[in-house]
């Protein structure tokens, strides 16, 4: 099963034809996406080659060509795609979504860093009204192993299995699917490091909730905000499988952004050491590394086995 | 990044707000000059971005042009929490009736923005939510909607607010959207004993994200607190200064942030907070050493890499050819992980440098880099 992304999935990518979209849909198509199409208005109706490597049984040695369709209703009439990955720079992200959003797509990923927060809120607020899901933006996406990976996720690093994990930063998420290779991961949602996005840990909470093939979720949270504390209570009165979390940013000096433009402790709200809390209140085992989080899941599953 | 009060001010002016007649300068002779020209007797202000200039002796009152000289020559140069006053804002005093607090702020789990708006200004907004909070209105802004005169009523209706300030609450909402604003307060606002609706003093925050479309106040509001801090935005590093020893260098803001935290707790401190990003190359790797080895604070230096999209011996490699560049003058923890981890680590210990050490676990590194730096 997993959420949100499964092998049936027919992916889109919005700027397939830029220099990160057409290095990063290759890596999908070798990680099993079945990529439908590019979308890109002024080279609709040809097609691109990808040449991917053998590392799935039947693909063979022969380049993938995926064609370009003028816009995303004309993909999705063409395809039947359900989700868009979008590529396109800051300044085209709202118009990219927003047209997505318009032509009924189920699941857009914006991978895009540095979009107007302005923008972000306006796309976001839109895509509701439309029933389309936003993960992101400034997030590497999510991956289904085995699957499927809707985005820039490294899908070699880990393999499928029972874990679900939701997490506001990228190399936390493949450091934990990492330590965790050996048991392995329903989906992993990188949910993006912005003040705005579109899903949220509780929304992944939800859905793993619900997911039959995830046995426990992995919640990987920083500082700014307050979507961990809310987690929280989320989990308390929702959540009965087991959850464990790590939290970044505990050194993080007041008023200063690390990195992620939504990570930042202002006055006294947003600190790590409140969403450690908040979590470990209602029972949630919070690592004090990447390693001991990954210890904490090896003895919940094995508590439970 | 943040405005100064006095562009705060010309923002709010040329979109039509009433604020107090006032001019700036760096130079106590010319303040002289301009509290002539605003007739006599004049506010001196402080233009610093933090708050409490009042209590720190960053906000005066001269009674004629002599006075605000002598004021602007005090208040200049004055360090008000760790920021130097380059410039004062002189301003017409206002005959202030009653004082209220309206802002727009950007409420990160509901995706959207808030307005926040009290009959009770003046004093931090925090200090009254905390202790009176039903003196605080918190309304939603529907983002497609966004401030119409009919919501601008609603606002000012809870907070308590007469109806003349609905005109402002709209024009607030035009500032925040128009300039790509994340925070727009005015605190207070005032109403003269003319009546008159007045923005005496704001903070504007405005989108870095959105520099590409908002070119007008450039990078010149771009405050480094610090050298390093300079010299690491100069060569375009996601750099933030600390106070520790341990120099820390990672890929993806989160792995850094959580570096930070696990150096921190096997006892050192972190000196810095660097992000190369996913790519990891070359130049990139040696610009981040020389920012950090410049530091003198600096004892030990902890690169952290998880190799995902960039495998690890492309990372290694990317180290080698740093050391090439950058005199290497302390202990370097190298830490790989990940894609070609094996590859990565052989091509270090190919390299062979005296001063770099590998570690296979992040925990088990920083613990070294940690003992580097605090036995050295």
């Amino acid at each position: 099963m997993a959420i949100h992304l499964t092998k049936e999935s027919k992916v889109l990518v919005q700027g397939m034809t830029g220099g990160e979209g057409m290095k990063h849909t290759r890596r999908m198509l070798a990680a099993g996406t079945n990529v439908v199409g590019g979308v890109n208005p002024r080279k609709a109706g040809r097609s691109v080659d990808f040449d991917v490597p053998q590392c799935l049984k039947g693909l063979g040695s022969t380049p993938i060509a995926v064609p370009v369709f003028g816009s995303v209703a004309d993909g999705i009439r063409a395809t039947g795609a359900d989700v868009s990955v979008v590529f396109v720079p800051p300044a085209f992200a709202k118009a990219a979504v927003v047209e997505a959003a318009d032509a009924g797509i189920g699941l857009a990923v914006v991978i895009t860093e540095g979009i107007p927060v302005h923008d972000s809120v306006a796309f976001t607020a839109y895509a509701k009204t439309r029933g389309t899901r936003i993960i992101g933006p400034n997030c590497p996406g999510l991956i289904t192993p085995g699957q499927s990976n809707a985005g820039i996720i490294p899908a070699d690093i880990t393999k499928p299995g029972r874990i679900g994990l939701v997490s506001k930063s990228g190399t936390l998420t493949y450091q934990l699917m990492y330590e965790l290779r050996d048991i392995g991961f329903s989906t992993c949602v990188g949910i993006g490091g912005d003040p705005v996005v579109g899903t949220t840990h509780i929304d992944c909470l939800a859905a793993f909730q619900d997911d039959p093939d995830t046995e426990l979720v992995v919640l990987i949270g920083e500082i700014g905000g307050d979507a961990e504390e809310r987690a929280a209570a989320y989990i308390r009165d929702h959540v009965t499988k087991p959850v464990v979390g790590y939290i970044a940013g505990f050194t993080a000096p007041e008023g200063k952004t690390m990195g992620h433009a939504g990570a930042i402790v202002s006055g006294s709200s947003g600190t790590a050491a409140a969403k450690r809390e908040a979590l470990e209140a209602v029972g949630v085992g919070v690592g004090s590394t990447p390693t001991e989080t990954a210890r904490l899941v090896l003895e919940r599953l094995g508590a439970g086995a | 990044m943040d405005l100064y009060e006095h562009q705060a001010r010309e923002l709010f002016e040329e979109h039509g707000i009433l604020v107090p007649r006032a001019e700036v300068t760096d130079s106590p002779k010319e303040a002289r000059e301009i509290a002539r020209r605003l007739g006599g007797r004049v506010v001196v202000k402080a233009q610093v971005k933090t708050g409490g200039r009042g209590k720190a002796g960053g906000v005066k009152l001269a009674a004629d042009p002599a006075a605000a000289e002598i004021t602007a020559r005090q208040i200049l140069g004055m360090d008000i929490k760790g920021h130097t006053v380059g410039k004062v804002m002189l301003a017409q005093p206002v005959d202030i009736e009653t004082e209220f607090y309206v802002s727009y702020v950007l409420d990160r789990e509901a995706g959207g923005f808030l307005a926040i708006a009290s009959a009770e200004g003046g004093m931090e907004i925090e200090e009254v939510a905390a202790t009176r909070p039903q003196a605080v209105a918190r309304i939603p802004i529907d983002p497609a909607e966004g401030v119409t005169s009919a919501k601008a009523g609603e606002i000012a209706k809870a907070a308590g607010l007469p109806p003349q300030t609905v005109d402002v609450l709209v024009r607030l909402w035009e500032v925040l959207v128009r300039e790509d604003a994340l925070l727009v307060e005015v605190n207070p606002l005032v109403r003269t004993g003319q009546g008159q609706i007045l923005a005496l003093d704001g903070k504007v925050t405005l989108d870095d994200n959105a520099r590409f479309r908002q070119t007008r106040w450039g990078t010149d509001g771009v405050e480094h607190d610090d050298a390093l801090e300079a010299a690491a935005a100069a060569k375009g590093l996601n750099y933030v200064k600390l106070d520790g020893e341990v120099g820390i260098i990672g890929n993806g803001a989160g792995l850094v942030m959580s570096t930070l935290d696990v150096v921190a707790g096997c006892g050192a401190r972190p000196a810095n907070f660097l992000d190369i990003g996913g790519g990891a190359s070359a130049r990139i790797m040696a610009d981040g050493l020389s920012v950090i080895l410049s530091d003198p604070a600096v004892k030990s230096v902890f690169v952290n890499v998880f190799g995902g999209i960039t495998a690890c011996d492309a990372v290694a490699e990317g180290i080698v050819q740093a050391l090439d560049s950058v005199q290497l003058t302390k202990p370097l923890v190298v830490r790989l992980d990940g894609n070609n981890a094996a590859r990565g680590r052989a091509v270090l210990d190919d390299r062979a440098h005296p001063l770099v050490q590998q570690a296979t676990t992040m925990d088990g590194a920083a613990l070294r880099a940690a003992r580097l730096a605090t036995t050295a």
